[in-house]
């Protein structure tokens, strides 16, 4: 099934390609050439397909992969557009490139993937991974992903982006930037408990937002689901209905007709529940999108606490080195330290040795402070980068979830006007 | 051994007494016992009864000369038992009342005492049922309200149909229950005379036995009322179920709303959005509510009502087999004895009027009830379907006057965005 050549999400809306605010930052200005990817390309995950092959321990697996298919949009030289250009791509590699991006860009809210495995099922729905309807919708998150990272004034620009979209060999480049050990270590360091003496008041603010985000949508999503269910309970007895009536047509002859068609319509009324359902499913995806934003904006906020809990361990490692290095020099302790007792208990030792201690600390001390102005930087950097991307990032969500409640009145409607209001005259 | 006839004293005037507590109580009387105003013959009654069938369609326009209202259920306490009485007020213009107004006070029991009665002089016109004595499934409670509730409008259902009926309606023994302060002295003694909705096998074989030829209409008939029934039971089944769907299904809705509300409360762009959404939710609930007291209060007893119906007619074609079963097995011995030939005679003649009679009044009243039985279950669908219309319209508005809300506020914010 392809998607008509138009850059549109299936349900969102993307910003028209405007040139963002300069900025003398240096991360941001990656952003000054103006436009996104998505300005000059198209993008779409087209189809998907079911592969077999051996898997890393020669053992033999099905699974889905995904065309991507992707269309410069500035006309060649000659005038005419350029051909589209295709690879395709396992869900595992869309894995691959967003832990990529997240370790190159800390600060950005990386968007989101689809599910990797059926969440909030209710019970007529399949948890399966190969069922056709969870790999539809699974295509249509993938291209979303891939719609939202394009048009994301930051992201877009990657290289690596682009070798995922257009290069058979990305794996090896991105293999090459080394970012799967900076990932493990970050990894890591998050999952250790650590705490921030000055912690920053909107960093603090937004990872109580982000669980918040969190706990509100995946309540609404159970909800939802326990909710569907039962409808489709609702929708399915009356189709009880519609074999009885027939039965009982059968008995009457002045009701027949009338029971024949009100059979008929309680058998139209029972299947209609199916399409319905399947439709809301997409309004539940885009839900789940925002439950998972709400994880990666939670992560944004951790890796700032990290940096800051760095540059406080960095600050606070100099200050102590410099304070060892005025007691070596004055020879006054102004600390308690087992050197300085030992010192008096036995003694102070040698001006030789003093001299190369001094040395070694003044060294270790140029290197804290230059620690400590790396992570300085870092923190502020991060901090302003973040602090706008959560910005661009509270924009988008309003107005995405509008539209998406707006969709979900929408469907609500269209169900409402689906029943047939025929079925009065049948009962007659 | 009942249903032989053999007792003493041919005029025909007997009671069959089942020997076991299964009571069936029927005369052999030709002539209506309680003095009602109709003639005796059997051919001027079969007159009265082909009236009826051409005036099929006048039935509907038939003048209501009763109107009977059952309510208020009150709690009585003695040292002996616990029941519940109901106030019976009776309007009417009938000349052979001697007031247009009465209110008596009754109980379950009283009913049962009409319907028996009734029973025992029309025992082949299809008399509507009252309700169950007890509720099997679950621990309905007989003092629970809704089952109090339910059972009154039942009673109420009973009595309407029983006051517009013909001949059922002439019934001396309704004008008593409508009028009579105390029905106990009206209460005949001797073994009690309550009738029960089912048979024993034996009764059934009794009425079996010595059934020659039924006469086909009645087979068809037979037939027609057995697959009714099932029908009804299957009906009544799914309607129960379709219920009980959608009282679950509401329960869910009203977990769900709120989790809107608690959403909203995190947010501020988005947050009336978020209660739009919740208030919408909790209007289509209210809704639900509404469509499930609907189906419980309206469609539901309708449908009961039929199932138990069904019941009635089956007993009732039982009750005609027999009869004819009686005539036959007479009819028999005239034909094998050679002595007691005028005696047996009489007998025969007697009983064979009699199976006339029976033929005759079924064959009306059951033109009569098929009639009431499309038109009732035709109005109880309608008004479900239309319920069901209304339904989805008021939902589909709560959503409507959403988006009209989402809209006005799209179009601020887009005059906003262009004014910066």
């Amino acid at each position: 099934m392809h998607t008509t050549w138009v850059s549109l999400s299936v349900y969102i809306n993307f910003p028209p390609c405007k040139i963002p605010p300069l900025s003398t930052n240096k991360t941001l200005q990656m952003v000054e050439d103006g436009s996104t990817l998505l300005c000059r390309m198209e993008i779409c995950v087209a189809e998907a397909e079911k592969r077999s092959g051996k898997n890393a321990m020669g053992m033999q697996e099905t699974f889905s992969v995904y065309l991507v298919e992707t269309r410069l949009t500035d006309s060649g030289p000659d005038g005419r557009n350029p051909a589209p250009d295709c690879l395709w791509r396992r869900y595992s590699e869309f894995e691959l490139l967003r832990s990529y991006l997240m370790v190159t860009y800390p600060f950005v809210v990386a968007p989101p993937l689809p599910e990797k495995r059926a969440e909030f099922v209710w019970h007529k729905l399949s948890a399966d991974n190969m069922d056709p309807d969870f790999v539809e919708r699974r295509r249509v998150g993938l291209e979303n992903f891939l719609l939202r990272v394009a048009s994301h004034p930051v992201l877009s620009n990657n290289k690596i982006l682009y070798h995922f979209l257009t290069e058979h060999g990305w794996r090896e480049a991105v293999y090459d930037t080394g970012f799967q050990a900076k990932a493990d270590s970050r990894i890591r360091a998050l999952s250790a408990t650590f705490r921030v003496r000055n912690p920053d008041k909107g960093f603090v603010e937004m990872k109580h937002y982000s669980d918040e985000l969190q706990s509100h949508t995946s309540q609404l999503l159970r909800a939802r689901a326990r909710v569907a269910d039962r409808l489709y309970g609702v929708y399915k007895v009356h189709g009880n209905y519609g074999r009885v009536f027939s039965e009982w047509s059968a008995i009457e002859k002045e009701m027949g007709d009338g029971l024949q068609s009100a059979g008929h319509h309680m058998d139209a009324y029972a299947a209609s529940i199916d399409d319905i359902l399947e439709e809301e499913e997409h309004y539940a995806d885009q839900i789940k999108e925002y439950l998972s934003y709400a994880e990666a904006l939670r992560t944004v906020c951790r890796k700032h606490e990290l940096t800051q809990f760095e540059l406080e361990v960095a600050s606070q490692d100099l200050i102590s080195k410099k304070q060892q290095r005025e007691e070596l020099a004055t020879g006054i302790v102004r600390t308690f330290s087992l050197k300085g007792m030992t010192n008096k208990l036995f003694g102070q030792e040698a001006p030789v040795q003093r001299e190369a201690r001094l040395k070694v600390l003044e060294e270790l001390i140029t290197e804290g402070e230059d620690t400590v102005k790396e992570k300085t930087a870092e923190c502020e950097e991060h901090v302003e980068g973040a602090w706008l991307e959560m910005q661009r990032f509270k924009e988008q969500k309003d107005k995405d979830l509008r539209e998406a409640l707006i969709n979900y009145a929408l469907m609500q409607i269209s169900m409402c006007k689906k029943v047939p209001s025929s079925s009065t005259c049948s009962a007659s | 051994m009942s249903g032989q006839g053999d007792s003493a004293g041919f005029t025909g005037h007997m009671l069959d007494l089942d020997e076991d507590d299964d009571l069936e109580v029927f005369t052999k009387n030709t002539s209506l016992a309680d003095g009602s105003s109709l003639p005796n013959s059997p051919g001027s009654m079969v007159n009265q009864y082909r009236l009826e069938d051409e005036d099929e369609g006048l039935q509907a326009v038939h003048t209501k000369d009763f109107f009977i209202t059952v309510s208020n259920p009150e709690s009585h306490v003695t040292a002996v038992e616990t029941f519940i009485t109901y106030k019976v007020v009776t309007r009417t213009t009938r000349s052979d009342f001697d007031s247009s107004e009465y209110e008596v006070s009754r109980r379950y029991q009283d009913f049962l005492w009409l319907r028996s009665r009734l029973e025992e002089n029309h025992p082949t016109l299809i008399i509507h049922p009252l309700p169950e004595k007890f509720v099997m499934k679950g621990m309905v409670e007989r003092f629970n309200e809704s089952f109090i509730e339910t059972r009154r409008k039942a009673l109420h259902r009973f009595l309407n149909k029983i006051s517009e009926h013909p001949v059922l309606s002439h019934s001396e023994h309704l004008k008593v229950f409508l009028t009579a302060e105390e029905l106990a002295p009206h209460k005949k003694q001797g073994p009690g005379f309550l009738s029960r909705m089912g048979e024993t096998m034996r009764s059934v074989a009794n009425s079996v036995r010595g059934l020659k030829t039924r006469p086909g209409e009645f087979t068809v008939m037979q037939e027609y009322v057995e697959d009714f029934s099932n029908k009804m039971i299957s009906v009544d089944k799914v309607t129960q179920r379709i219920i009980k769907e959608q009282k679950e299904y509401l329960d869910e809705l009203k977990q769900y709303g709120p989790t809107y509300t608690q959403w909203a409360e995190s947010e501020d762009e988005l947050a009336d959005s978020l209660r739009g959404v919740a208030n919408c939710v909790e209007q289509c609930s209210q809704e639900t509510e509404e469509q499930i007291s609907h189906l419980s209060e309206v469609l539901l007893p309708t449908l009961h009502d039929y199932v138990l119906c069904a019941e009635t007619l089956k007993t009732v074609m039982r009750r005609r087999d027999k009869i004819q079963a009686d005539f036959e097995t007479k009819n028999e011995a005239l034909l094998s004895r050679k002595d007691d030939q005028e005696a047996l005679q009489e007998e025969v003649n007697a009983l064979a009027d009699r199976i006339e009679l029976a033929d005759n009044a079924l064959r009306g009243d059951w033109k009569r009830w098929h009639s009431g039985m499309r038109s009732d279950l035709r109005s109880a669908f309608l008004t479900t379907a239309e319920k069901n219309m209304k339904y989805y319209e008021k939902c589909s508005a709560v959503w409507e006057s959403f988006l009209l809300t989402q809209r006005a506020e799209t179009c601020q914010q887009k005059d906003g965005d262009d004014g910066s």
